[in-house]
């Protein structure tokens, strides 16, 4: 492999970049455009969730309890009813997520001993917040119960009692639970792949379709240093555009790096590598730059978004969809960014996730290139 | 109109000719239901926790158990200290660590306050938050437990306060999360083939150079996109047959509301994404650009439609901007057909603003188009 010879095929394909300023503003600017834009607008909190209560007791302790559901920030009262059959018409234009009906005899009942049964109602489209709002809800029914049996004892003339014991939570690396936290490492992932699989995967097709191909042959170049000569600015400028998403995340989200930046640079380079060694496979199996495309756009944009841990966790999915989530390079990317950015820890906690990366990157490209001599010698 | 249908003609026998390509568009939105139709699932289960108990006593391994069947939480290892615990948080081998403190089960006996100790891996605010919320559950309700026993044995004839809760989930009554998301994967995979198809259906013209014979025939502006445009159409409408059909025999999940608005309003759907490739192919110059600026169109409409990140949570400068993503008003449109079985009058406004942007959408890309040819 010749420095001499990669040089003009660097040069070359630099000259195609710098010829078409939309692709470079493109490859630079969309990664921060989209970084800023989800990191305000996303966010998994479930607050403020629309309640509705039905309450047909009308008693001190109803009046106490449904007092107590809407002190924290969880729940918005939005209604109050008079009849459980107004709820379904709340529920069908969305205008609740969840109900609380108190039954007649309520407070009497409760003071009796007798158990009296409360309904909940939520709307369940989407589980997640319904679940999390069904949680809410009955700690603070369990919480308010409890409360009165304590009351009850302690007014009894026993030795007071307290509540047996808590839970003390601490939150480690993310103590406020920001979601942008969450979301910020994951975006970069995310946008990072997208970009450079789309960057590299129409460099090959490209002078295939163009018929510049053969130019190309005729040259003295060997495959690999064609290769290395197209990766080598693309490398440079997904580089660039990844320290402006890391520097976006610092000075917007606050998300700083407690890790070591030389080790994150390098995680980031062999993310990079997988990427380009990816787009390039593409460029080099396509038969159009239509197909490329669509390639590149199957192959990276929903597998990145939702195989790779950014948002779905994924030991919830069955194995075998583990196993495929398995070749996803950036689910490796992931674990070293949120280790090395949020957790500040070291190598050890993760150099199994790197070396799964390089040997992507390198068996990748070795198929590209097999692919390439192939039809370089048909 | 039989000039259009020649052009149709023309761009279908160009798709057939690349070998790669019928495959890709076939196969593709297939394999990828498949894998994300099992991928997308948020419920919280079998969330790592490494249990550190300095207690060791009958209360403790009592707390434990409770912690442990509770169905949402799986132990992966046991440690014999807090730092030892850390040490898996740090590695992202353990969500929790569970520390019960030394003299736990003396405190609970004496009635002084103890607490355990819960460590939580922030990084996954969303699992981190689940699995807090799921700790204090289960200690409110072993703490209940505790004192209803005392109520009862007090042997003065309490009567100890209970209430029964119970629920009924609308819609999605086993509240899975699986129902909740294949219909936005549905919306999206008819995106992205249909948006990532027309988008290169200009610019490969001009590409190519086959434009310039594009133009020299007696073609006006508005036909070449009318005759484009349907050609694409009938190889979106294949895709939402596929898709459709592995939603209905693979995953067992029937449309509850009617297939002929279903149909009308993915009709009126797939006119948008294709208007928006088309717009994109109007304003690029290289296949490249087409690309990037598709992915510029396509991303914020993926995060931002409410697939995944609930509309009403964003901020509302953001709410406003989701007005303007045809996608958005199809998931509802999916949700509400699939999981309520809504009828026409609850989707009529959804339906309007897929109209209102559609014909934006085309009228523009006709206009470029035409600008473009001068």
């Amino acid at each position: 492999m010749g420095l001499v010879r990669i040089k003009p095929v660097i040069q070359k394909e630099l000259l195609h970049i710098r010829r078409d300023p939309l692709s470079l503003v493109l490859l630079l600017v969309l990664p921060v455009f989209m970084l800023v834009l989800y990191g305000y607008a996303l966010n998994f909190d479930v607050k403020h969730l629309s309640l509705a209560v039905v309450d047909l007791d009308k008693s001190q302790s109803s009046r106490e309890l449904v007092a107590r559901l809407t002190s924290g920030e969880y729940f918005d009262l939005k209604y109050r009813l008079e009849r459980i059959s107004e709820l379904d018409e709340l529920f069908d234009h969305e205008k609740i997520k969840i109900a609380l009906v108190l039954p007649k005899n309520f407070g009497r009942d409760l003071v009796s001993g007798r158990g009296p049964a409360v309904q909940i109602l939520l709307d369940g489209t989407n589980p997640t917040p319904a679940q999390t709002g069904l949680g809410y809800l009955s700690n603070i029914l369990r919480q308010y119960s409890t409360n009165l049996n304590l009351e009850l004892l302690n007014r009894s003339g026993l030795n007071k009692i307290t509540m047996p014991f808590a839970v003390r939570t601490r939150v480690w690396y993310n103590p406020e639970l920001k979601s942008s936290k969450f979301l910020v490492p994951g975006l970069m992932a995310f946008v990072l792949m997208v970009i450079i699989v789309l960057a590299t995967s129409l460099t090959i097709v490209r002078e295939i379709e163009k018929k510049t191909m053969d130019q190309l042959l005729l040259s003295p170049l060997t495959p690999a240093e064609l290769v290395v000569g197209k990766i080598i600015p693309y490398l440079g400028l997904s580089l660039i555009g990844a320290v402006v998403v890391l520097l976006a995340g610092w000075l917007l989200f606050g998300v700083v790096v407690k890790g070591n930046y030389l080790l994150l640079l390098l995680v980031v380079v062999i993310f990079l590598f997988c990427g380009l060694s990816q787009g390039l496979l593409i460029s080099t199996v396509a038969s159009s730059q239509l197909v490329a495309f669509l390639l590149s756009g199957i192959s990276t944009l929903l597998p990145t978004f939702i195989l790779s841990g950014f948002v779905f966790p994924i030991r919830n999915m069955p194995p075998v969809i583990q196993g495929i989530s398995s070749i996803i390079p950036a689910r490796y990317f992931l674990v070293c960014l949120r280790a090395i950015i949020l957790k500040g820890v070291g190598l050890k906690a993760f150099y199994r996730e790197m070396i799964f990366m390089t040997a992507y990157g390198l068996v990748v490209t070795f198929l590209s290139l097999a692919k390439l001599k192939k039809s370089f010698f048909r | 109109m039989r000039k259009i249908i020649a052009l149709v003609k023309k761009e279908l026998i160009q798709l057939r000719r690349d070998r790669r390509l019928l495959p890709v568009v076939i196969m593709a939105p297939i394999l990828q239901l498949l894998i994300l139709g099992y991928a997308v699932n948020l419920d919280v289960r079998h969330i790592p926790v490494v249990p550190v108990d300095l207690d060791n006593s009958q209360s403790s391994r009592q707390v434990t158990a409770a912690v442990m069947n509770s169905g949402y939480f799986r132990t992966t290892a046991r440690a014999g200290s807090q730092e030892e615990g850390g040490y898996y948080l740090d590695r992202g081998q353990a969500a929790v660590v569970l520390v019960i403190p030394r003299g736990f089960e003396a405190d609970l006996v004496a009635g002084r306050e103890t607490a355990l100790q819960a460590l939580v891996d922030g990084t996954e605010s969303q699992t981190a938050s689940i699995a807090i919320n799921y700790l204090e559950m289960i200690t409110r309700q072993y703490n209940q437990n505790l004192i209803l026993e005392k109520v009862e044995k007090s042997g003065l004839g309490l009567k100890p306060v209970i209430i029964q809760a119970e629920f009924r989930a609308f819609f999605n009554p086993s509240l899975s999360s699986r129902k909740f998301f294949l219909p936005g994967i549905f919306g999206l995979l008819v995106m992205v083939m249909t948006v990532m198809l027309t988008a290169m259906a200009v610019v490969r013209e001009s590409d190519t150079g086959t434009m310039e014979q594009l133009i020299v025939t007696p073609l006006k502006p508005a036909e070449i996109i009318t005759g484009k445009l349907l050609s694409f159409f009938l190889v979106g409408l294949v895709d939402i047959a596929l898709i459709l059909g592995v939603i209905y025999f693979w995953f067992r999940l029937p449309l509850k509301g009617d297939f002929f608005l279903f149909l009308l309003l993915s009709v009126l759907y797939m006119l948008n994404t294709l208007g928006l490739g088309l717009f994109i192919s109007t304003i690029t110059r290289t296949p490249q650009q087409a690309m990037l600026t598709s992915f510029f169109f396509m991303m914020p409409m993926i995060l931002l439609s409410g697939f995944v990140f609930p509309v009403e949570n964003m901020p509302r400068f953001f709410q406003w901007i989701t007005c303007l993503i045809p996608l958005r008003y199809y998931l509802v449109v999916l949700r509400g057909l699939f999981l309520k079985g809504v009828r026409i009058k609850a989707l009529a406004d959804e339906g309007l603003m897929l109209l209102v942007l559609a014909l934006v959408l085309n009228l523009l890309s006709v206009s470029r188009f035409r600008r473009r040819l001068d």
